[in-house]
């Protein structure tokens, strides 16, 4: 009884830390106006994620969030945040005032909605979740699931990758006549 | 489940797809657009995990592997439109970019 309260607290402190570093760097991404600054703040919140993600238990997509996304695409993100060398811009700056109460606003009203539809349509069955077993979120769950009930959405995700990397390489590629400005746009 | 349960979870997913929605609409550098549909993409995420572990159903993490390579896909595809608007010298401006016309 007392080792089962004491993992309680626990559990309770880790999803603390975690929830308040994920909520503050989110913040932060939109708050900075170096670029550079709110990718950093980007990695902090996907690795904050990655904890909520093993506290739910859901081993396989927490250590894929971590290598994929705080690895592989922030890092492109980093380098091409170097290689364009944006300008700091305030996050209020430019445009008229009511385009950014607007968006506030605009923001506000969405979260209350989803707080409302998932309040109205689950709220009374929230409390109290499944007991889960010991390989649920482990990759051999996670690959049978992939290879027997969801093969089709295996196959076109693979093809969705091929498809953004060819056309990755069609953006990037230059042709001469562009490279000598004679299209401006 | 052991600590808070799910309707915690759910909330932190909200908010986090709430300031991504804010970053998307009120900032102009599309560098930093493309951070915040991150930002929204993982709240879709999280909430898709939640709901997951409460049901005892992995789909929901299949699900969210599946988001996570569309992501994946989007930042190549925005990136590369980012790299190519700078060579041609455009400000990176999401206002002034009102054309298609390459």
């Amino acid at each position: 009884m007392i080792v089962a309260s004491v993992g309680n607290v626990l559990v309770w402190a880790v999803w603390i830390l975690a929830a308040f570093a994920c909520l503050g760097s989110g913040v932060a991404v939109v708050s900075f106006s170096n670029p550079f600054y709110s990718a950093l703040a980007l990695i902090g919140n996907l690795g904050s994620l990655a904890v909520l993600y093993l506290l739910l238990s859901a081993e396989f997509v927490a250590a894929a969030q971590v290598l994929v996304y705080a690895g592989a695409v922030m890092v492109m993100f980093l380098f091409v945040i170097a290689y364009v060398d944006p300008r700091l811009e305030s996050p209020w700056a430019g445009g008229p005032g009511w385009q950014a109460i607007g968006a506030v606003l605009a923001a506000a009203a969405l979260l209350v909605e989803i707080i409302v539809v998932i309040g109205l349509n689950a709220g009374g069955n929230l409390a109290h979740s499944h007991d889960v077993g010991g390989s649920f979120g482990s990759p051999s769950y996670i690959g049978r699931l992939f290879l027997t009930d969801h093969l089709l959405a295996f196959e076109i995700t693979s093809i969705v990758l091929l498809v953004a990397a060819i056309g990755g390489v069609i953006l990037g590629s230059h042709s001469r006549r562009s490279e000598a400005g004679v299209e401006p746009l | 489940m052991n600590g808070p349960n799910i309707t915690w979870y759910l909330g932190v997913a909200g908010f986090l797809f709430g300031v991504g929605a804010l970053g998307v609409l009120l900032r102009r550098n599309p560098l930093i657009v493309l951070l915040s549909l991150e930002i929204m993409l993982n709240g879709a995420n999280l909430a898709l995990i939640t709901f997951s572990r409460h049901l005892d159903n992995g789909d929901g993490q299949i699900f969210a592997l599946a988001v996570m390579a569309v992501a994946a896909s989007e930042v190549v595809v925005g990136l590369g439109m980012v790299v190519a608007l700078n060579r041609k010298r455009v400000p990176l401006d999401v206002d002034r970019l009102s054309s298609l016309r390459g």
